[in-house]
């Protein structure tokens, strides 16, 4: 399918990205171009090929569930923009 | 003698026998910087006064006994993608320009146990992508061999600052070949170990399925020393593999005799420079001497890697990189009119254009409708891609090649061309989609004095093998590595 600048203004906001017009502008043409790029793998016949998940031997890993000391709050929290009551504080979502 | 010239194995010999102390050795260092780094701009942060202090305090545990590791005393940087608790970690994004870590990654806490320095943080592309270190929001970093050239990258501060003597050895990050290529254009050794064989903890993620932290040295017997200290498993990393690690530094053999190699014969076609490809063909003639035995070998997938990389991690970078909204930390825009359009203006403003870039590609690649042609044809050819590889690791020890299609180029060269500068790759980035441990060292320097890196790729957990192989193409070609561009500064 076309890659337009519809795609990239649909995809940017999947992304939350707010994207400025030239920028629109010039990801659409490189979009372009990186995708009929990688297109090139189409070339390669893939059916009954594993797709990898995991690229060493692995299974699932579990440990066991002991209680560990976590990281102070405060800590955590200095690095927050904006922060109060113990919390990450963000503008106003509920009326 | 002049302190920062020597390896970081002989620096921690005369620091175990006290023919140099470990605040002499820092401030040696620390000075070099301040001097010589304003040209460079290798670093991103350099930690003055905690160096000092920390130097103090192994100073005193090595003359009370208790530094017991051979790195002791030993002052190291590392790339600005990995946490340093205390000290900020900027990824070079402005995203995370005030990033102050309330922990420090895996690697970080191991070099500290393990009684090393550390001087500072180091220039990178932007969230590791890119393979030039332009991308960086803060600095351009210069090539020491030219100052009108690229360092390489993503992880071009580290390769710099280690061509540069700028510190005793420094650890990089490789996901698609951004520990190799700038080695190779900064005339240093650098591994990107096995895939697990290096914790992940403490890495800022880009591509978590390829993503790896490596050691970038002055010489292979250094990057054995930097291996014993890294490697290892990690509960903390549920990829980090559960295995037994060896002493490295018990493959530095100068011996290679009836050692396999394979040379692919894609790794010699198009886009490889003349001259690249000519000290190539002579290193082979050199490994033969030494006793290998060089065969041409087929990697017929070789094309397809670059592809299949660009997708897989722009894939995973997309998700990963989800996570910066300006609520837990870094970058806020100001000016935003509710919640959702503070996560874009956020974001809009906290990436730099090749993140951005790769963030569309991959929320592309992912996008409902697309997922199947694109990221899970990509992850289909990913198999593929290893198989070959298994199939020509049945008949040989070791696969060898250039690290990069060419030399450094100026900065501003590629910059503007997306794909230009992604097929620079062409050979890093096969060892990362496989999950293969893959060397760069330096063999040769074209006409223009710019120093050409030769790649041995091994076998998955078999490091050891590189290293020998490494160390003895070393010790039989003896190069004269002084950075031109730099010795014009001092």
């Amino acid at each position: 399918m076309e890659i337009t600048i519809e795609t990239i203004e649909h995809v940017a906001s999947l992304a939350r990205l707010s994207l400025k017009e030239d920028e629109k502008i010039r990801l659409t043409s490189d979009l372009k171009n990186i995708i009929s790029y990688v297109e090139k793998l189409n070339e390669l016949d893939t059916s009954n090929i594993k797709p990898m998940e995991h690229v060493i031997p692995m299974k699932n890993v579990l440990r066991e569930d002991i209680v560990n000391a976590s990281y102070d709050r405060n800590e955590i929290l200095k690095n927050a923009h904006e922060s109060g009551e113990g919390g990450f504080k963000v503008p106003k979502v509920v009326e | 003698m002049e302190i920062c010239k020597l390896t970081a194995c002989q620096t921690a010999e005369m620091i175990r026998k006290r023919e140099l102390g470990v605040e002499e050795v820092t401030k040696a260092y620390l000075d070099r910087v301040e001097k010589l780094d304003t040209s460079l701009d290798s670093f991103v942060t350099v930690c003055n006064e905690e160096a000092m202090d920390s130097a103090r305090r192994v100073q005193k545990r090595i003359d009370s006994g208790e530094a017991v590791s051979k790195a002791a005393g030993l002052p190291i940087a590392l790339k600005d993608n990995i946490c340093t608790m205390g000290v900020k970690t900027t990824c070079a994004s402005r995203m995370l320009g005030d990033f102050n870590p309330p922990y420090d990654a895996t690697v970080s806490k191991k070099l500290k146990a393990a009684d090393t320095v550390l001087l500072g943080k180091l220039n990178m592309d932007e969230f590791a992508m890119g393979g030039s270190t332009e991308s960086s929001y803060f600095k351009i970093t210069k090539n020491p061999w030219d100052l009108e050239r690229v360092p390489g990258g993503s992880s071009g501060g580290s390769a710099a600052a280690v061509a540069a003597d700028f510190t005793t050895f420094a650890l990089g990050s490789d996901t698609g070949g951004s520990i190799r290529q700038p080695s190779s254009f900064c005339g240093v050794v650098g591994l990107k170990p096995t895939y697990g064989a290096v914790s992940r903890y403490g890495l800022v993620a880009f591509a978590s399925s390829l993503d790896q932290i490596g050691p970038i040295t002055k010489d292979v017997a250094d990057c054995a020393l930097a291996m014993n200290l890294i490697t290892g498993h990690d509960c903390m990393d549920s990829t980090s593999a559960d295995i037994k690690y060896p002493d490295y530094l018990e493959f530095l053999k100068n011996d290679i005799k009836g050692m396999k190699i394979g040379i692919p014969k894609e790794y010699l076609g198009q886009g490889l420079n003349s001259e690249v490809k000519e000290a190539i063909l002579n290193s082979l003639k050199q490994l033969e001497g030494m006793g290998a035995v060089c065969e041409e070998v087929s990697l017929p997938l070789t094309e397809y890697a670059i592809p299949a990389y660009y997708l897989i991690s722009s894939a995973e970078a997309s998700s990963n990189l989800a996570r910066y909204d300006g609520v837990k930390y870094g970058y806020r825009a100001e000016k935003y009119t509710d919640l959702l359009d503070m996560y874009k203006q956020t974001r809009d403003e906290g990436f730099g254009d090749e993140v951005k870039r790769r963030i569309i590609l991959g929320t592309y690649a992912l996008s409902s409708g697309y997922y199947d042609a694109y990221y899970k044809k990509a992850l289909q050819v990913r198999t593929l891609i290893q198989n070959d590889f298994n199939k020509v690791f049945k008949d040989y020890d070791l696969i060898v090649g250039p690290t990069a299609p060419t030399t450094a180029y100026k900065i501003g060269e590629k910059s503007k061309d997306p794909i230009q500068m992604y097929l620079g790759d062409i050979f890093t980035v096969s060892a990362n989609i496989a999950g293969l441990p893959g060397i760069s060292l330096p063999c040769a320097k074209d006409s223009k004095n710019l120093p050409i890196g030769i790649q041995f790729i091994g076998k998955a957990f078999d490091e050891g093998s590189l290293i020998r192989a490494a160390y003895t193409f070393e010790q039989n070609t003896k190069l004269d590595m002084e950075p031109a561009g730099l010795s014009t500064l001092i």
